[in-house]
């Protein structure tokens, strides 16, 4: 029985397979960190126009930056070391006072709000306050469950973001 | 006779040198690790010559005569042979790893913390009063002769510090202090790496390491605790502010200065360093330059973001930098 | 009791029923359906063997392609050829690849083609497990590979240590699909391991003592007892591993009282005898080449087995030799020096053993001779730099240095893969029923070998001038520049070597001299019968009066095995007395079916802790079905006829 054929044919099957993987690469964990640095500190209305914005969301990589940065800037020091928060609201409702959307997140960021939440222009870039949108969105439940990371290596004291579904939102109580 | 045997080992691990090569002896471990080696080398060279001159005879040899039992004596006498030799490598080992231990516990050590990040190294000089102690990052002054007690902790991942031209390597562990005692013997100027896998940039977490005379040293250190100078220059006072303003103060710490943040390296003598980035680009102002513009096109991956500024603005942040010393 | 008293409806082999009227019912009982369905389907040794074979090389040769990368990426400093995360992948998937992908299934392959064969029976036990081991390594192996092609390759080392690759330092899924890749690669090993004991303890050839199975027969069951209890401890870390990142369990998390540390630790229980599982093996063909080509059975044999045997166990005595610098208490790394040393006297004492077979005879150099020549010279340096890093103060240099690089470089490839190119040039003969081309082979040799020592003798002196390990560049003006620059060019000799060695094999495949069913003029069972073997292997099953049977007057035969349906004899453990008649399972599709389902199994668990529930539905509905009792009376054993 000869066996150059289906050696042969193997062999082209796996090239092909090759091939096929390279054409379509997965964005779940590109790394890549580069941001037009001239789109920053140009005003606030460059950073919401960041072009890369709808990746940040869905990458696991962007959502790991934004958990980092969470501890980094302090953002426990008003809501909470996992979001549940204290001074500062919770994340991990289905609350959003100036909306939950990745620009209103990162709206809230760049520019503060009122009753205590600090503006970060110029003190964050533009991708990093994007990372932390990405990353305070899924302490609800709202990024994919194939992106979060489960915990972080810290003491934890709420249930792993992979097992949280997005909470509802409250229903409307009649008036006493 | 023990001198010129001494220089045995110099000379056959001569092109070995480097300032970061571990056969550099300037450290009492790296000293002992000469030593070590050469006793290894020669046992286990002769062991190998052992055998390639059995194979050569067993391949190219006329038909052997003798027989089982003459290889039977052999093969016991070999197995001797091993055994004594493993013996004898074993027990060096151990008295040689002893000896290290004991090197340096009659006098006061320096006392250093190591605080490891991806991918940069906090360093900390302890002191007896704690307002004497002093931090700094990416490098070590060291005086000579004296041995050094430092602590290792990971903030993140498993590091190693590694100097291989003075001493052996440790890991730094997040959840356990580590300790490594370096007695660094010889004045002059090593870089250490990170030396256990640890993500993206692994390749670019190294460290300069100074040995210089104790009075070096105390200038050296001196010099380092005091806080940043003001900038007089209105050039430099504008990069000074820009600094304070934007996001490199959320980061990075300059003494003296309202610039706290402890997840980045210290910057308070950055300009005294022969090297930034964590041993990547020399401390020259076109690397300094190069780097705070697009830290990212170095290091890709690197914790520090590219911060948007106009090119005057790079030039007053980075005149502001240099006058760090 | 004899044959004859038996109903004499019931055919079976011996004096009456021989030669071409025998070959017909038996290949017939025996064989295999037709085409694609036959092949879906075989539960033949040989021929899932010889997938297993093709796939390794296959992974070998992906392996070695990433290392050529690599190798082009550090021939310069400060090189920009391969991104920083791209260079981390292909070197995660390299060592991934070559010792979870090829070492291990390639030397698994051989002893599922050739243990059988070697013990004269005439299948390996469990064959539809086996065909299920298959199918399960090759999922595994589409699975890292597609994700690799995807960006989603594993970046985090084929060693994996936490918390570099937990869930807060490796983000998305490139390290799940490395922890799944162990899955699957560990329990295809486990069910080849079960059923290389169960083969040789049970099923030997009457009369095939333990004394008399051939080296390389106790090297595979050795190997097959450290597979058994050392597989266990990686799962156990990775499935630990994969529990952390996808429901958020502790086990590595220091600050809520797991420990980085305990990966290591049972990473390295597993990881150290894993070495010895690649390494033991390569004993074996050696031993096995060695006997053939010399024409006299291995010096001091009891003392060979009793080698493989302090091998086999000491190799779970030395695992922390890895964890020198996590900083555990100094006396107890003393023993683990002590340990790791004292492996090198049985591994020394069989390179004695080998040598004087060989000075105390007229070896003939072909071949698979200068391969096993070629394995002397490089794996010995390989065990002289082990025993040099055995030592606490010399390894808290040499850790992590590419001197580490070297070193096992030459006891994995001087001490494994030398062998097993030695050993397919020796049985491929038997396998494909012709010879490798004999110069050509010279030639490969001399390109591999070349080319390997001029890839890794630099990296003892890159390593000692100070360059660390898992580097994707390294600055100018420290000396590792030439060095680099020199290993590359040693990597693409011996990419040459092996290209040559390739086409010699595939060109032989069809124009080879026609090679009979003893072309070396071996002792060992395999060679006889036909090259390739029929599907029942042997005519009638060979019994066995010394350690050679083919070396001496003649070869007897026992015979009364049943014809028409698959029969085996097993035999006890030791004196291999005849006990039972046992029987053998036919084809069936459920191997293949059950492995897909349990490759959607573990798929399916990456994403969600519910494939658990649900995913175990199909494995059991598949493994059911697989194992429906059969309503015929003629499957079960039966005591032996005299």
């Amino acid at each position: 029985m000869p066996h150059v054929g289906p050696r042969f044919r193997a062999r082209l099957f796996w090239l092909l397979i090759a091939g096929f993987c390279l054409l379509s690469s997965c964005r779940q964990s590109d790394r890549s960190q580069t941001s037009d640095p001239r789109a920053e500190g140009a005003g606030g209305g460059a950073i919401l126009s960041d072009p890369a914005q709808q990746g940040y969301s869905t990458s696991a990589f962007h959502i790991g930056e934004g958990q980092r940065l969470y501890s980094w800037m302090n953002c426990a020091g008003c809501h909470g070391p996992h979001g549940g928060g204290g001074m500062g609201p919770s994340f991990m409702d289905a609350e959003w006072r100036y909306g939950g959307g990745m620009a209103d997140i990162v709206r809230s960021i760049d520019g503060g709000r009122p009753n205590g939440m600090p503006s970060f222009h110029d003190r964050l870039t533009g991708q990093q306050m994007w990372q932390l949108a990405a990353y305070i969105r899924s302490l609800s439940g709202l990024a994919p469950k194939d992106v979060v990371p489960s915990r972080g290596d810290q003491m934890s004291s709420k249930a792993p973001i992979t097992q949280r579904s997005p909470d509802k939102p409250a229903e409307p109580r009649e008036p006493y | 006779m023990r001198r010129l045997l001494a220089l045995v080992p110099l000379a056959l691990l001569a092109g070995c040198s480097g300032m970061q090569s571990m056969s550099e002896g300037a450290g009492f471990g790296s000293h002992l690790f000469n030593q070590l080696m050469l006793l290894f080398l020669v046992v286990t060279g002769i062991s190998y010559a052992a055998v390639l001159l059995f194979l050569t005879m067993a391949v190219v040899g006329r038909r052997n005569e003798g027989g089982e039992p003459r290889l039977q004596a052999l093969l016991i006498a070999w197995t001797g042979f091993i055994l004594i030799g493993l013996i004898l490598l074993t027990g060096a080992s151990f008295l040689s790893d002893r000896r290290e231990a004991r090197e340096g516990s009659d006098r006061t050590p320096l006392k250093v913390t190591v605080n490891a990040n991806q991918w940069w190294w906090g360093i900390e000089y302890q002191n007896d009063d704690p307002s004497q102690s002093l931090r700094t990052a990416n490098e070590l002054h060291l005086p000579v002769g004296r041995p050094v007690e430092l602590k290792l902790n990971a903030g993140d991942v498993i590091h190693s510090l590694w100097i291989p031209a003075l001493a052996g390597k440790q890991d730094l562990i997040p959840g356990r202090e580590n300790d490594l005692r370096v007695v660094p013997t010889r004045i002059g100027h090593y870089r250490g790496q990170c030396a256990e896998y640890c993500g993206l940039q692994h390749a670019h977490m190294a460290f300069d390491v100074t040995v210089e005379s104790p009075q070096a040293f105390a200038a050296w250190y001196k010099a380092q605790s005091q806080p940043a100078p003001e900038p007089a220059d209105p050039g430099i006072k504008a990069g000074h502010d820009f600094f304070m303003s934007h996001a490199c103060a959320m980061c990075h710490a300059i003494g003296g200065t309202p610039a706290n943040g402890t997840t980045g390296p210290d910057l308070t003598h950055v300009a005294s360093r022969k090297t930034i980035a964590a041993g990547t680009l020399p401390m020259t102002r076109g690397a300094l330059m190069g780097w705070i513009a697009n830290p990212q096109g170095v290091k890709p991956g690197a914790r520090m973001p590219a911060v948007g500024m106009t090119p005057d603005e790079l030039h007053a942040v980075a005149s502001y930098l240099e006058t760090l010393k | 009791m004899t044959a004859t008293e038996h109903p004499a409806d019931v055919p079976r082999d011996g004096p009456e029923l021989d030669g071409p009227e025998l070959d017909r019912i038996l290949s017939e009982t025996w064989g295999d359906k037709p085409g694609l369905i036959g092949w879906l389907t075989t539960v033949d040794h040989k021929r899932v063997g010889k997938r297993y074979i093709f796939t390794a090389i296959g992974f070998l040769l992906l392996g070695g392609i990433l290392a050529l990368i690599m190798r082009l990426q550090l021939a310069r400093p400060d090189s920009g050829l391969i991104t920083a995360d791209r260079y981390n992948q292909i070197f995660t998937m390299h060592g991934s690849t070559m010792m979870f992908l090829f070492a291990v299934p390639v030397m698994e392959a051989f002893g599922v083609y050739l243990v059988p064969l070697m013990v004269g029976t005439r299948a390996i036990s469990f064959p539809r497990l086996n065909a299920f081991s298959y199918w399960l390594y090759l999922c595994g192996g589409i699975m890292l590979w597609v994700a690799f092609l995807r960006d989603v390759g594993p970046d985090i080392g084929w060693f994996a240590y936490t918390p570099l690759s937990g869930p807060e330092f490796s983000p998305g899924k490139r390290a799940d699909f490395w922890a799944q890749l162990i899955t699957f690669t560990e329990v295809a090993a486990l069910a080849v391991a079960v059923e290389i004991v169960a083969t040789i303890l049970k099923q030997r050839a009457p009369g095939m003592r333990l004394d008399r199975i051939p080296l390389f027969v106790w090297g595979m069951l050795v190997t097959a007892f450290m597979v058994i209890f050392s597989m266990p401890a990686v799962t156990l870390a990775s499935s630990f591993l994969l529990s952390d990142r996808l429901v958020g369990t502790q086990f590595y998390n220091a600050t809520e009282g797991g420990s980085a540390l305990l990966w290591q630790h049972l990473f390295w229980f597993f990881g150290h005898p894993e070495v010895y599982i690649i390494f033991l093996p390569g004993l074996g063909f050696v031993s096995a080449i060695v006997e053939t080509f010399c024409k006299r059975p291995v010096f001091a044999y009891p003392i060979m087995v009793a080698a493989l045997v302090t091998t086999g166990l000491l190799a779970f005595g030395l695992w922390v030799h890895h964890m020198f610098a996590t900083g555990l208490p100094r006396l107890g790394y003393a023993f683990y020096t002590a340990a790791s040393m004292s492996i090198a006297l049985p591994s020394g004492v069989q390179i004695f053993c080998w040598i004087a077979t060989m000075w105390d005879s007229r070896p003939r150099m072909e071949v698979p001779m200068w391969w096993v020549v070629g394995f002397i010279i490089t794996f010995v340096i390989g065990g002289l730099t082990g025993v040099m890093v055995a030592s606490v103060p010399l390894d808290l240099e040499l850790h992590d240095t590419y001197f580490i690089v070297a070193h096992f470089h030459y006891t994995l490839i001087g001490g494994a893969v030398f062998p097993l190119l030695g050993a397919i040039t020796y049985w491929f003969p038997k396998i494909t029923g012709r010879m490798m081309g004999d110069r050509l082979g010279k030639v490969a040799f001399g390109f591999v070998f070349a080319g390997f020592h001029l890839t890794f003798m630099p990296m003892h002196f890159t390593g000692l001038l100070g360059m660390p390990r898992r580097v994707y560049t390294y600055p100018a003006g420290m000396g590792w520049s030439a060095l680099n620059l020199t290993s590359t060019i040693g990597a693409f000799v011996m990419a040459l070597g092996v290209v040559l060695f390739l086409a010699n094999l595939v060109r032989s495949l069809g124009n080879g001299a026609i090679a009979g069913d003893n072309p070396w003029g071996a002792a060992s069972l395999e060679w006889a019968t036909t090259s390739p073997p029929r599907p029942y292997n042997f005519a009638h099953i060979p019994a066995v009066t010394s350690h050679t049977p083919l070396w001496e007057e003649s070869l007897p035969v026992f015979s009364g095995l049943r014809v028409e349906h698959r029969e085996l004899v097993l035999t006890t453990v030791v004196e291999a007395l005849p006990d039972v008649r046992d029987p053998s399972p036919t084809p069936s599709i459920w191997p293949l079916l059950a492995a897909l389902a349990t490759t959607g199994l573990f798929i399916w668990s990456i994403f969600s802790p519910w494939a658990l529930v649900w995913g175990a539905i199909p494995v059991g509905i598949a493994l059911t079905l697989w194992f429906w009792p059969k309503s015929s009376p003629d499957t079960h054993q039966e005591p032996v006829i005299e």
